[in-house]
């Protein structure tokens, strides 16, 4: 993340995107795959590397090994195999979702994992439990802890939505996008762009 | 290359500021936007710290106003900066005068280096 000036001088939060180029690798379509969808590919990986049946999956694109495959069943435009999408279909100004996996945060207790407000106060009686969950339910009815009871666990590493984020700069060379806010995962992580 | 580093570079336009430092006693000019109306606000005061590096540097001024300290963090390359002029260059030993904060009359004082 970084921060850019508006034209009015206020200092915007910001993260920088890399977004494509994009090889369109497959086109799903209603009669052969029951849903009309574009897969498209990103980031290049080497050859040897690569299984020989995505091998041949890119080579019916006629293109490199790619690292990631996603398909966009909504795609603003028509498109055939082997085209390429850039950034250019992002303007300033547009909003766009971005889907990411958020980062690891390993087994966390309810408080940073649910938001429970934990235990008011440390006196009272309070020893130990300042982050306790407190009462999973009641006594002899049900004589047992409901399913989906909110517990402590692992945390993070989930798929992650985040909508309606402006775009503030598009750089057609780079293949950049600046995008107002935060996204969801590690640096270098991958991200889906949902205009 | 580094992508943050390429979108710092080609979107915020770096200021034009003298050299200061922790110490220096400055006048901020900073642009008020009042409705359509702009009009310079000059804020004086001893720099306490620069932090961070590159688009996003700032640094901290602090005064005395009204026997009340007021502290504020003005973005090196903000748009809304007039200019910075260094009144006097202080003499102090460190980086950051976060002592400042818990002295006040003469014992705030810094000595004034001569340039």
């Amino acid at each position: 993340m970084t921060s850019i000036y508006d034209a009015e001088g206020r200092n915007i939060p910001c993260t920088v995107i890399e977004a494509g180029p994009c090889v369109v690798t497959q086109i799903r379509t209603e009669e052969n795959d029951g849903y009309a969808a574009i897969q498209l590919a990103f980031d290049e990986k080497k050859e040897k590397n690569t299984t020989a049946s995505l091998k041949g999956h890119f080579a019916k694109a006629q293109t490199t090994p790619k690292r990631k495959l996603v398909e966009f069943e909504v795609f603003p435009e028509e498109k055939n195999l082997g085209d390429v999408v850039t950034v250019d279909i992002f303007a300033e100004g547009d909003y766009i979702d971005v889907v990411g996996t958020s980062k690891g945060k390993g087994f966390q207790g309810v408080v940073k994992r649910h938001g429970f407000a934990g235990v008011g106060g440390q006196t009272h009686g309070q020893h130990n439990r300042m982050r306790a969950p407190g009462s999973l339910g009641a006594s002899s009815w049900p004589s047992r802890v409901f399913k989906g009871m909110r517990m402590a666990g692992r945390t993070g590493g989930d798929r992650v939505k985040v909508q309606n984020l402006q775009v503030l700069k598009v750089y057609p060379e780079q293949n950049l996008l600046v995008v107002s806010g935060s996204v969801p995962g590690a640096k270098g992580s991958y991200v889906i762009v949902d205009k | 290359m580094d992508l943050v580093k390429f979108v710092e570079e080609q979107a915020v336009a770096k200021n034009e500021v003298p050299a200061f430092k922790a110490g220096d006693t400055v006048s901020v000019h900073y642009k008020i936007r009042e409705g359509n109306k702009e009009r310079i606000q000059v804020y004086k005061g001893v720099v306490i710290q620069r932090n961070g590096a590159g688009s996003s540097e700032t640094f901290t001024v602090r005064k005395m106003s009204n026997g009340i300290g007021v502290e504020r963090i003005f973005p090196v390359n903000s748009p809304n900066i007039d200019k910075i002029v260094v009144d006097t260059y202080g003499k102090v030993r460190r980086a950051k005068l976060f002592y400042l904060r818990s002295l006040t009359g003469k014992a705030a004082r810094i000595k004034s280096k001569r340039v």
